[in-house]
């Protein structure tokens, strides 16, 4: 739990500290595969936010005539059965999985510090109950507990990000208990209770902050885990409906027939799918090497 | 020992009451039940008959009620009927089980035997650049979606050998199921193997920074006697709880590439059946599942209890 100064980690290291970009480049050479991964999430997001400028056609605009282009100088990656531009869904797709991924992985995340904090620091009843909880939810994988959620909310975007972050709840529940039980033994606990301040507020104020670098570190790694399964249940038919230009969706309209007769339509939505959930993965190593060496490889 | 065992096992029983209620009430509350299904589907909605349906289904009695016929039947193999094709559950869904075991058995093998040598070399080389090559190798095998490496896999066979490998009839021979099952089972184990070789690696890397491996360089041993005698002996207890688990977790990938394969497995048949809401089936697959789960992971306990001598198993 021991938190890293950089500053003084970076001096050390013989970087130059003076700016925050010759840092970033520092850290750049350090962590060259994470340099990577994040590159590849700041085109993500540079594309979700910026998708009417980068695009020339709307993504859900149909046109009989286009009905399986092949790529072409006005189609850069074709068009689907409905003549739709696959790179505009693609690009415009990008907002969804983006949503899904931060919006699930806040939510879940959000619900499972709630129960790790209380059940961690409180104990008693309440870290009994909040166990059996986890154990419960933790009995169906991941993508099965989703799965389950999904099927029973109705498919849209808005239960997609419930059904998932519901799945994600014990892992961060977990992390944020274990850390709990260690600190609440620490002297800055103590301190703080014996000037006068609540136990609420101990939690909050002085517990929670110092259970960040796990979180960042597991909620780095889960964002990958979270696009996949948004894909994964879009695929299937029970995340996000049409028309939201969804990458996993697109894929299984086009799934087995179009392997043959049109293999852009395959391509490209699992390329995307795959490099964001790359970039993610990569960044999570990075961030995990430097926010908690003692797990590093 | 004895009473962290009923200690343990009371707690299984009780995640297990947990997640069956979660299961039924998540199913109860899901928008659309079979009647509106099939009525939408004849178009022409007759109250009366809708209601004789219900009631024949059993859906108009409370949930409460409900809930206990299922698990009372549970305990005694009695599943209920599929709504859809109105034969027993367990009918329906045993005959499907051995079909998708193959296939996870197949890539449980080929996820262990890639992933664990992989990850003990990359550990003894740790950052050279066969390390660098096989960690971004398993990183990519964490980050494709497995439906569209099993897309990819048959968009290969038509481009190479003009065929659709994908499941039509039942094979006949050991190995004809053999190389039926082998293509969808890599794909799967694709994703297990890397996420093997990750965990081996930082095993077999936790392990070698032991004072106890010190000591081994330090008295004259081999590297090779280090690293496989003592260093891989102890790195392996993590391994063998993911390989456990994994067991379970396969399900995901098998799911989807059930569906992209067209193999007649229960993983694609929970999802058909979440398409028509026949809640016998799912909530009875889904509940196998918890069960399965539940079951590994007591098991991998007492492995641990067993196998490892510094875990306390007393509270």
């Amino acid at each position: 739990m021991s938190t890293v100064d950089f500053r003084a980690e970076l001096a050390k290291a013989g970087a130059n500290v003076d700016s925050r970009w010759s840092a970033l480049a520092f850290f750049a050479r350090r962590y060259p595969l994470g340099a990577i991964g994040a590159a590849i999430m700041a085109l993500f997001v540079f594309a979700a936010i910026f998708a009417p400028l980068i695009t020339l056609y709307d993504p859900l605009t149909t046109n009989a005539s286009l009905s399986l282009a092949r790529p072409s100088a006005a189609h850069w990656l074709g068009c689907d059965f409905m003549g739709r531009d696959v790179y505009s869904r693609i690009v415009y797709g990008a907002r969804i999985s983006l949503a899904v991924g931060i919006g699930a992985t806040l939510l879940g995340g959000g619900i499972g510090v709630l129960i790790g904090l209380s059940s961690g620091y409180f104990g008693g009843w309440l870290d009994l109950a909040a166990q059996r909880l986890i154990d419960i939810l933790q009995s169906l994988p991941l993508i099965v507990m989703a799965l389950l959620m999904a099927a029973s909310l109705g498919p849209s975007l808005h239960n997609t990000i419930i059904a998932i972050s519901i799945a994600l709840i014990p892992s961060s529940a977990r992390v944020v208990r274990a850390s709990t039980l260690s600190l609440r033994e620490l002297q800055f606990v103590e301190a703080a209770r014996a000037i006068g301040m609540s136990e609420v507020r101990i939690a909050v104020r002085h517990v929670l902050p110092n259970t960040l670098a796990p979180l960042i570190v597991l909620g780095t790694a889960q964002l990958g885990a979270t696009i996949l399964i948004e894909a994964t249940l879009s695929f299937l038919g029970l995340g996000v409906p049409e028309p939201h230009p969804s990458w996993g969706r697109m894929l299984s309209e086009s799934a087995a027939e179009y392997v043959r007769t049109a293999p852009w339509l395959v391509i490209f939505p699992g390329l995307a799918i795959s490099a964001v959930v790359f970039g993610t993965n990569l960044l999570g190593d990075a961030v995990r090497d430097i926010l908690d060496p003692r797990q590093r490889g | 020992m004895g009473s962290y065992l009923v200690r343990r096992f009371g707690l299984m029983v009780l995640t297990l009451f947990g997640i069956s209620v979660i299961i039924f009430v998540m199913l109860r509350v899901a928008p659309g039940n079979i009647a509106d299904i099939l009525f939408d589907a004849a178009g022409f909605v007759d109250p009366s008959e809708k209601k004789a349906i219900m009631v024949q289904l059993g859906l108009d009695k409370p949930l409460v009620v409900q809930y206990l016929t299922w698990i009372g039947g549970l305990l005694h193999g009695d599943l209920g009927y599929s709504y859809v094709s109105d034969r027993p559950a367990l009918a329906e869904i045993l005959p499907r089980i051995p079909v998708t075991a193959r296939v996870a058995g197949l890539a449980l093998v080929f996820a262990v035997l890639i992933g664990v040598p992989l990850g003990v070399v990359s550990a003894v080389k740790q950052n050279t650049k066969l390390d660098y090559l096989l960690r971004v190798v398993s990183l990519s095998g964490l980050s494709l979606p497995a439906f569209w490496l099993g897309l990819l896999v048959l968009m290969a066979a038509v481009a190479w050998f003009g065929t659709i490998p994908i499941y039509s009839e039942a094979p006949k021979t050991f190995w004809a199921a053999l190389g039926m099952y082998s293509i969808p089972a890599a794909v799967v184990g694709f994703r297990s193997s890397a996420l093997m070789m990750r965990l081996t690696r930082s095993s077999m890397l936790e392990v070698m920074r032991q004072d106890y491996i010190r000591t081994a360089r330090a008295k004259g041993a081999s590297e090779r006697v280090v690293n496989y005698r003592h260093a891989l002996k102890n790195a392996v207890l993590p391994v063998i709880t993911v390989i456990g688990l994994e067991a379970a977790f396969l399900l995901g990938g098998l799911i989807v590439t059930e569906t992209v394969f067209n193999i007649p497995g229960v993983a694609r048949f929970l999802i058909e059946a979440i398409r028509w809401r026949d809640y016998p089936i799912v909530q009875n697959i889904i509940m196998y599942i918890a069960i399965i789960v539940v079951l590994i992971n007591f098991t991998v306990d007492m492995l641990y209890a067993a196998l490892d001598p510094r875990i306390k198993y007393s509270e």
